[in-house]
């Protein structure tokens, strides 16, 4: 750097620590006026929590931020509004039902002796949308009702109508299709011109290269590398940089699958008529297929899809030659299929049940005569499994919520080890497992498929599904972009196809 | 129930330890409803005694004490019922008005007539099955048409009162088949058949809640209906079968009180709804769902009852009992919070 220019907001030597967790251990990066200021990292890497930190949803453990010079500390969202930082999350935070102005002054509401003016509400909205080069969209118009192209720039208005200095921007363009993110851009544009900093945080490189100014790079909840020039910092040194890892996971040998292994599941030409479409594959009995992709790209709707949990709109799935019937999950599980859902507490879990009503809950006719349980068996079995598996604490008894995310993910796995199915699906199978269970997981992942079960596993850590499955699927944006043997293709190549949907 | 309460609640059995209330055997069976419902039996405990200083032997007396059980009967059965579908995360405001209806519809006179013709038991099945139907088309509704459980009954509550009111033409429609007033009216071992019948079906949902394949499907419905589903478990046909059994409850509370009242009423049932969902509050089924306790319930609606005929006894006015009534429902899901807390601690 040459001519060194005022940062706008510097931060220094972030900590941010949650219950089990240390999400960030280190984060420096400053952000110019007038610069767009690009976040990169994998998931997991410590963006959002940075974000929040940033925006005053989180209170740093430690460190320093510095606004225009000065050493502050957001108690909440409101106040770092009030300072001029604003942040635009993923899920917009926007009231359906109330009109684009009132959501702009939302909780800064223009009153005068408490009651709300509305025509100057009204009136610096359309001027705030205006400048954001929207005039088309009514400031009384029904929030819920716009696009959510639409509904982004309203969030933005909302950022702006507090004096925004600073707009931070979490992956904005993943609900746009690309018209909408070169609107998005022009408003960028827009903005930096009048000084606006923006922080834009996105997993598409082409989308830095075009709009960043400069990229911090953060990995493991530090910042590895920063200042770097969007557009001149090279493709390959952004991805080792995001990849390079501290900690190595240790992945099980493979075995190799028998040519004449039965084809167990059998998905043909699937689609949901939205999200993906035509996508075919096939698992052989023994064989870990790994589907990768972005969020978003469909890979997690494709796996519930196939499981029945989406109704297909297109295709087959067959499980030993025979065809299941469409959106219903009953047919997948009779059919020797499981799944371990990707939002295990909300989606996997009874969790203030106690553990073997937990692995029991798919099963439950087999321990049943007449309709009446038989509660001795369920412990019985339900220990036996929770012992080999290594549950810790052990006891069937224990309420699934205060187990670790790695036991909890073992309990799952119980479930459908009891009913041995033949087909085990896997949505993000490790996320909020910490790093010794992880490796006990991918074991046992391993161990499943060399007794015959047919593993499809989905998971955003490129890694992880290039370790652990023998064959690999590349998603983007709902297609099937590859499709080789995991020992061919490394991490760099399958996060090039995600993002630019072609080999480098 | 507000959301702090609920999330109050929500905390109180993420504390609860789990597990107790499958016991093993008879001494975990006597131990753990005892256990949990150590504020109940207390406040039961003090009601009667509060009976017996201000209204003595009117209160303590082996008459009044079946009354107090004949009263609570009809509730009761209701009660229960209404436990299986909170315990499933539901809620039926309609159980009051399908009360109403079935007793409607059993006691026309065509109906009484082809009972005189054939047999008393006629009465029975057409309460049980218009019950019965009543329970199928909210379940559906809920189910399968989506509609918000409190919304679908509110529409069911308004509509089978309506349709009670046109079938009895608002008119009290007496009981006059000798064989049904006869059965209904005996003791057994001394005790009224009325009292039997909650006594079997107490026993009967304990049973089906906490030893039946239908029972831990609930929880799990009740608890987290996405981990339910994707566990294979079709939660759409689970939710039917227990509005239906609801259904089928009001259905029988519907005879139980022809018998008690010897008529049939479109206003017969009034606010059960209300009384049905207190009694099992207080009884510590998470009105979220996820967790139901068929014995706290019993306890509810012994409470509510005795309660009732203390104040009567007293000679005080319904509006008294209905200010100790909400009094009792607020500190008893205060102490309830309380007394988690502690064991959680």
């Amino acid at each position: 750097m040459t001519a060194p220019v005022a940062a706008l907001l510097s931060v220094r030597g972030l900590v941010k620590r949650f219950p089990g967790v240390t999400a960030l251990q280190g984060v420096d990066f400053e952000v110019r006026a007038g610069e767009v200021h690009c976040l990169l990292g994998q998931n997991g890497a410590g963006k959002s929590t940075l974000i929040k930190v940033l925006s005053g949803a989180h209170r740093p453990d430690e460190g320093e931020i510095y606004w225009r010079g000065e050493l502050v500390s957001f108690g909440n969202p409101t106040a770092a509004m009030r300072s001029g930082v604003a942040a635009i999350y993923q899920e917009l935070d926007l009231v359906a039902g109330l009109s684009v102005a009132d959501n702009v002054f939302l909780g800064h509401e223009l009153s005068t002796m408490g009651f709300s003016q509305r025509a100057e509400a009204r009136r610096r909205t359309r001027a705030l949308l205006d400048l954001l080069g929207h005039p088309e969209i009514s400031p009384d118009r029904d929030v819920g009702q716009l696009s959510v192209a639409h509904q982004q720039v309203v969030s933005m208005a909302r950022a702006l109508s507090l004096d925004g200095q600073l707009l931070i921007m979490d992956e904005p363009s993943a609900v746009l299709d690309p018209d909408e993110v070169r609107v998005l851009f022009g408003v960028i544009r827009e903005l930096t011109a009048r000084g606006v900093a923006v922080v834009y945080i996105s997993h598409r490189l082409a989308e830095i290269r075009e709009i960043g100014d400069r990229v911090t790079v953060l990995k493991d909840g530090r910042t590895v590398a920063t200042g770097l020039s969007a557009r001149e910092v090279k493709t390959s040194e952004l991805i080792a940089l995001m990849t390079g890892r501290v900690l190595d996971n240790v992945f099980p040998d493979r075995k190799p699958v028998a040519p004449d292994a039965p084809e167990v599941l059998v998905v043909r030409g699937l689609g949901d008529g939205d999200r993906f479409r035509d996508v075919d594959f096939t698992v052989r009995s023994g064989e870990v297929v790994g589907l990768a992709g972005l969020v978003g790209s469909g890979r997690s709707e494709i796996l519930e899809t196939v499981y029945g949990a989406r109704k297909a709109a297109d295709g087959t799935v067959e499980v030993n030659g025979r065809a299941l019937r469409r959106g219903s999950v009953g047919a997948a599980v009779r059919a020797g299929m499981g799944l371990c859902p990707e939002e295990r507490k909300s989606q996997g879990l009874l969790l203030d049940q106690a553990v073997y009503r937990n692995i029991t809950v798919s099963s439950l006719s087999s321990f049943a005569r007449f309709g009446f349980l038989d509660d001795r068996a369920e412990r019985a079995r339900s220990g036996r499994l929770t012992e080999a598996l290594d549950v810790r604490p052990a006891g069937v008894d224990r309420v699934v919520r205060g187990l670790s995310g790695g036991n909890q993910q073992k309990v799952v796995l119980a479930r459908w080890l009891l009913r041995e199915c033949r087909v085990l699906l896997l949505d993000e199978p490790t996320r909020g497992v910490d790093v010794g269970a992880r490796s006990e997981i991918y074991e046992l992942i391993r161990e499943l498929a060399d007794s015959g079960v047919a593993v499809v596993v989905v998971s955003s850590d490129i890694e992880e599904v290039l370790g652990l499955a023998d064959r690999v699927l590349v998603l983007r944006e709902g297609r099937v972009v590859h499709d080789g043997p995991a020992d061919e293709i490394d991490e760099s190549q399958v996060l090039d196809l995600v993002m630019e949907g072609h080999a480098a | 129930m507000s959301e702090d309460t609920a999330a109050v609640a929500a905390h109180e059995q993420q504390r609860a330890p789990v597990g107790k209330d499958n016991g093993r055997g008879i001494s975990g069976l006597l131990a753990s409803p005892a256990g949990r419902n150590t504020g109940l039996v207390v406040a039961l405990v003090l009601l009667c005694l509060g009976g017996v200083v201000t209204a003595g032997d009117r209160f303590a007396d082996v008459d009044n004490l079946l009354t107090i059980l004949r009263l609570a009967a009809v509730i009761g059965v209701v009660s229960v019922g209404m436990t299986f579908v909170i315990t499933g995360g539901g809620i039926d405001l309609s159980v009051g008005a399908i009360v109403a209806l079935s007793s409607v519809w059993a006691t026309t006179l065509a109906t009484q007539g082809i009972a005189n013709d054939t047999h008393w038991i006629v009465i029975v099945f057409t309460a049980l099955l218009v019950g019965g139907a009543c329970g199928l088309v909210n379940g559906a509704l809920i189910a399968y048409g989506r509609v918000v459980a409190f919304i679908a009954t509110l529409a069911s509550l308004a509509a089978a009162r309506g349709l009670a009111e046109i079938i009895s033409n608002r008119k009290t429609q007496i009981v006059n088949v000798p064989g049904f007033a006869a059965f209904f009216d005996a003791s057994v071992l001394g005790v009224p058949v009325l009292v039997v019948i909650f006594a079997a079906v107490a026993v009967a949902g304990w049973v089906l809640l906490n030893r039946t394949t239908f029972g831990r499907r609930t929880f799990a419905v009740g608890g987290n209906p996405e981990a339910a589903r994707l566990a294979g478990i079709d939660v759409r046909r689970h939710t039917v079968m227990l509005y239906t059994l609801l259904g089928l409850c009001c259905g029988l509370a519907a005879v139980m009180l022809v018998a008690r009242t010897t008529t049939g009423s479109a206003t017969h049932g009034g606010l059960y709804e209300l009384d049905a969902i207190a009694a099992v509050v207080i009884g510590g089924t998470l009105l979220s769902g996820g967790r139901g306790t068929i014995a706290g319930t019993v306890f509810g609606v012994l409470i509510f009852t005795t309660l009732s005929n203390v104040f009567t006894l007293n000679n005080l006015s319904i509006s008294a009992q209905a200010v100790a009534k909400g009094a009792i429902i607020v500190v008893a899901v205060l102490l309830q919070q309380r007394l988690a807390r502690r064991s959680g601690a």
